[in-house]
This record gives C-alpha cells, structure tokens and sequence, in this order.
C-alpha cells in the first residue's frame, strides 16, 4: 500500500478518532472553564486522576459504566475544587492550576501503590467492546465509531456549541466570561455560574480521562502524557469555541495517527517535530491575536474577564 | 508598617502547617503511624550528614528556579517556564561541557559553562519575553508552551547526534568543567552526597538578583512596573524594555539551576535531569516572598520534601510529598488570600 493510500485509508480516520477523542474532551473542559472567566491550566491533572478514577471504579465495579461515571465525578470535582480555590479562596488560577496538576499526578501513584502495590500501572480493564474483532483498518473505524465514548464526545462537542450560544446557562458563562461586573449588575451571580461552568468543564474533561484509559485498557502512571497541554493549546488555537476546539484537537490527533500508520517509515525525528507543532502553532497564534488587539476584530479572541476577579 | 511582613509569615507557616497535617492524614489512610513517618522522615533528611548533604543538593537548582521566578514576578510577569529553560540549559551544558578540550583548565571551562547555561536559558524565554513585552501576549500560555517545546526539542537534539548513539545522555564533560563536590573541598562528612559548589554558587545568584532589584536602577525601575506599568509609563520609563529583561533575566538564572544536577552531580546531561525543579521553582518563589531568606527557606523545605520522601518510600510511597508540595502551595495562596482580605478589612 502506498504512503497516501494509508493516510487516506481506514485505519488512519479511526486512529485519529481514537486518538483525539481525550484532546477533544479536556478541551471543551477548557473552553467551559474559560468561557466563565477562570483559567484552567489543570486539565492535565483532571485527564489523570479521571483516568485512574474510571479504572479503580472498573476493577471493583466490573462495569465500564460505573468507570464512566466514577471518572466524570472525579473530574467535576476537581472542577468544583479549582473553582472554589479560585472564585470563592480569591487564589490566582495559574497557581491553583499548577497546584492541581501536582496533587493529581502525585495522587494517582499513591492510590496506585495503596490499591494495586504497583507505582507503574492498574490491573487491566475491559472497558467498552463494541463491533467485531478484526485487525483491520475497517474492523478499527467500525469499533470506534461505535464505541460510547466516541459518540458521547461528538455530543458533547454539539451540545457545548449550541448551549454556550443559545441557553440561557451557556449565556451566563459567557457574560462572566466576558464582562463579570457587568454580568453581577444585572443580577447574574458570577461566582455560582463560574463554579457550575469549571465543574461542568471538568467532568467532559473527566471523560476524556476515561476515554484515555480504557483505550490503553489499564491506567499507567503518568498517561496523560501532556495532553491537557495539547488541549489548552486547542482552546487558545480555536478562539476559545467549542467546534473550533474539536476541529484543532482532531488536527492534532492526526499528527499523531500519522506517526502511527507511517511508523516504519517515520525516523524518531521527524516524530519530535511532529510533536513541537501543536505548541509552534498556540505560540503564532498568541502572536496574532496580540498583534489583533485593538483592531477591532472579535472573532478568536479571549473572553476579555479571563482571569478576573469580581467583589 | 506592622503589616509588612507580619500576614506574610503568618500565611505562609498556616499554608506550610496545613500541608503537614495533610501529609499526616495520607500516612494515616495509608495505614503507617504519622509520628513515626514523620520521625522517619526528619531523621533521614536532617538527622544525618549524608541526609543533610542530599537536601542541600536537592534544594540548589531549586533556589535557582525559585528566584528566577521571583524575578519575574517582582515585574509581574509569571514565569512558568523554568522548567522548559532549566531542560535546554541543561543539554546545552552537557553538550559543550563535553566538546572542551580535554586539558580545559577550571579557570576557563568552569566560568564557559556558566555562561552557556545562563544564555540557554535565556534564549529559551526569549519568545515569551518578546511576545510579552512587545505585543503583550500573555506570558503564562506561551511560558507553558515553551515548555513543551524544550521537551521536544531536547528529545530531538540528543536523537540527532548530540547523545551518545543508543543512549539518551551527552558523553562526559571535561574534568575542567566539573563542579567540586562538597565532601571533596574539605566538608568530609557529606561524604557520599551530591551537594557541591554550586551550592555556593547558588547562593551567590541568589543575593546578586536581590542587590540587582533593590540597588541598581533598572533593578528597581522593574519592581515599580511590576507595581504599576500606568505609572512607570507615564514617568516615562520604558516599560517593555524592562519586562523583557524580567524575562530573560528569569530565564538566565533558571538556567543556571542546570549546573548542579550536570555538572556537580551527574557529569553529563540525560534526558530528564533535573526534570521538576522547574515547578518546584514556582513553589518556592510564592513561599519565599521576594525575600532571599524566604526563598532559601522555601527551597530548603522542598528539598526537605524531596528527599524526606526517598527516605520513607519503604513505608509510604514517596509520591505523598509531591502532593504535599501541591497542598501546601494552595494552602498557602488561599491564607495569603484570606490574611489579605482581613488587613484590607481592618482598614476601611
């Protein structure tokens, strides 16, 4: 088969699909967060602890459904936990952030040695088995599109879109977002929408997390690999919108299913590039949209109470 | 005045007593004795010369980090990316550290690879500084991305030639190059440890950025727009012009936090060497106030922490100060925070 044939075939739509299915999650779990007006530098911390929380509620439950929604809570409560810090503890959120990335990563190799005795992975799980067994690239895209989460993701992604622009909810955030005194003077409670919208935020990253696990069928120490960093380069990428988001994650997913099916022709190289161009483009397109600034343009822009505090 | 270091100190012990109490909590659920893991802990760090030595290596490129984070904070600006600038330093040691003739004297090869370490570093927030200052982009996205830019970066350097073939570490540096151990220049009973002289060196840095920022004018034209940028603007001192130097002096001094681990400690440079000091930089930047003590004080805690959890890893995994070190950074903010609030409070 030849070079295009594969990256135009099966197995590489299904490994991008597989594979963007976590960037797409922690990033609508990022544009919630932000949208409201609170920076969330944690999604990395939320992909991981979720991930083990699925598993752990996995292995004891045997139900992959538990595990979805073990994961989800865990994520929103790490949600409500970084709002509360930031909103109500008036800390700065890159310092929360920070702080959360670091309890989740040193978290989950406790439970890890305290449930399993091991510092490196869980038992395996079964998570979901849809379609047939096959190896094929077909038998791939068929198990993935039907895959729960899969399906659950693409929601979501619709779902964020619509209800950020046309719910009187997804309003609210944006208003906070954009404007929180403005958003408190007509009666608008700043700080519960913000709570809400960061928890809401971190239960779809949650199952981004579960996604990431189940893939892998077992949780491994540190498996977030940076994907949290990915997403919230999606989000700044994509003008903290939610279609945008997904379409970026879906880009980068790409990438990476590109090392994949192209492996054996790829040299480690080319594979360190291939990983520098998510953050080469977030740093351009920083770079544009300061240079945009003032100009008028509205599109692609931060909510302008990014990170501001309301009395 | 009273107030002055007063609700600082306070927030920072509650903030640091907290992050204890949590520790002990986890011991507990853990199923270990606190008193004892804790007994454990202070005797395998303070309670021994060899213990002792290793936190005070540990706590050395933490120092570094911690106030090259400061530095930046002082103006403003919040440096996330020591960590990204502390990895290319670090290749960048190694990798010329090694390609010095072989006979290099101390004299020459030790003050070359400073400066290489420091300019590394520097050039590694270059981006940020210059988007910063220049275009006023936010410096924590770009400082983050930067970080995992270095991650990549250093991977593809050493696969291209600049590891040993097969390996993931630079060849040897040059005897010249190297950095006493302590125990070697006459402190005996370290024996064993890793702290060298870059300890010292550390220190050194340490009170250079706080003689720079309270004596030097532009040191203290960059703490005033870190007050206040309106202002400095309209007293006409150029604002950008001393954010970008923030930045690249921050990522000057992390850089510098390379050379204990690959000069004092290891030798070489191997991918992931020194990899957290980075982060631990920011903890200890917002423990240490801005104040050279403090940010000795906060590195030695971390270090404390560091090695205090390979010292109780046989009973509780070690991985519980790591969560202690996130705990006591919330802790700590959320007490500022609070401390802040009732001072204001009492005012008005």
């Amino acid at each position: 088969m030849s070079v295009l044939e594969q990256i135009l075939g099966a197995t590489m739509l299904a490994q991008t699909l597989r594979m963007g299915v976590p960037y797409v999650c922690a990033a609508l779990g990022g544009v919630w967060s932000e949208r409201s007006g609170v920076i969330n530098i944690g999604l990395e911390g939320m992909l991981l602890a979720s991930g083990l929380g699925a598993v752990v509620a996995h292995v004891a439950t045997a139900s992959p459904w538990v595990g979805v929604l073990a994961g989800v809570l865990v994520g929103a409560a790490l949600g409500v936990a970084h709002a509360l810090v930031v909103v109500r503890g008036r800390v700065d959120a890159i310092v929360s952030g920070l702080a959360l990335n670091l309890v989740a990563l040193g978290a989950t190799r406790f439970v890890l040695r305290a449930l399993y005795d091991s510092s490196s992975n869980s038992p395996p799980v079964e998570g979901f088995r849809m379609g047939g067994a096959g190896a094929s690239g077909a038998a791939l895209l068929a198990r993935t599109l039907l895959d729960p989460l899969t399906l659950a993701t693409a929601g979501l992604v619709l779902a964020s879109a619509w209800a950020l622009a046309r719910t009187r909810f997804g309003l609210r955030v944006w208003a906070s977002g954009e404007d929180p005194a403005a958003a408190a003077a007509v009666g608008v409670d700043v700080g519960r929408i913000r709570l809400a919208a960061v928890a809401l935020g971190g239960g779809i990253c949650g199952l981004g997390g579960v996604a990431l696990a189940y893939d892998q069928h077992q949780f491994q120490s540190g498996m977030s690999g940076g994907r949290g960093f990915i997403a919230l380069a999606a989000v700044i990428l994509s003008g903290w919108r939610p279609a945008q988001a997904a379409a970026a994650c879906l880009a980068f997913a790409a990438l990476d299913a590109l090392q994949i099916v192209a492996q054996d022709r790829a040299r480690a190289a080319s594979g360190y590039v291939v990983q520098m161009l998510p953050y080469a483009a977030t740093l351009v397109s920083l770079w544009l949209i300061a240079r945009r600034r003032g100009q008028g343009s509205i599109a692609g822009r931060p909510p302008s109470g990014l990170g501001k505090t309301v009395d | 005045m009273r107030w002055r270091v007063g609700p600082a100190v306070v927030a920072t012990v509650a903030g640091v007593a907290a992050g204890w109490l949590a520790l002990a909590v986890l011991v507990w659920i853990y199923g270990e004795s606190p008193r004892e893991v804790i007994a454990q802990l202070v005797s395998g760090t303070w309670g021994m010369p060899y213990g002792v030595g290793q936190v005070l290596y540990k706590a050395t490129p933490l120092l570094l980090t911690g106030v090259a984070v400061d530095m930046a904070l002082r103006a403003g600006l919040f440096n996330v990316g020591a960590e990204g600038q502390l990895a290319v330093a670090g290749l960048a040691i190694g990798a010329v550290g090694a390609r010095l003739g072989i006979g290099s004297p101390a004299w020459l090869a030790v003050p070359a690879v400073i400066a290489v370490g420091a300019l590394s570093g520097a050039t590694w927030a270059v981006v940020p500084a210059v988007l910063r200052a220049r275009y006023g982009a936010n410096e924590v996205i770009s400082t983050i991305m930067m970080n995992r830019l270095a991650d990549a970066a250093v991977g593809l350097a050493l696969a291209a030639g600049l590891a040993i073939p097969g390996t993931v570490r630079t060849p040897d540096v040059v005897p010249g190059a190297r950095l006493a151990r302590l125990d070697a220049v006459g402190l005996t009973s370290l024996h064993g440890s890793a702290v060298s002289v870059a300890l010292v060196l550390s220190l050194a840095v340490a009170i250079l950025a706080a003689w720079w920022r309270t004596r030097s004018r532009i040191g203290r034209e960059t703490t005033l727009v870190g007050l206040s940028p309106i202002a400095c603007a309209a007293e006409r001192i150029p604002v950008a012009g001393r954010l970008g130097t923030a930045m690249v002096l921050s990522g000057a001094i992390a850089g510098l936090g390379a050379l204990a681990p690959v000069l004092g400690y290891k030798g070489y440079f191997e991918s992931g060497l020194g990899a957290g000091a980075g982060f631990g930089g920011i903890a200890v930047a917002l423990l240490g106030r801005g104040h050279p003590v403090g940010l000795l004080l906060a590195a030695l805690l971390f270090g404390t922490l560091e090695q205090g959890g390979l010292a109780i890893n046989a009973r509780v995994p070690m991985e519980v100060t790591t969560i202690l070190q996130g705990v006591v950074i919330v802790a700590v903010a959320l007490a500022d925070a609070r401390v802040r609030a009732a001072v204001l409070g009492r005012r008005a």
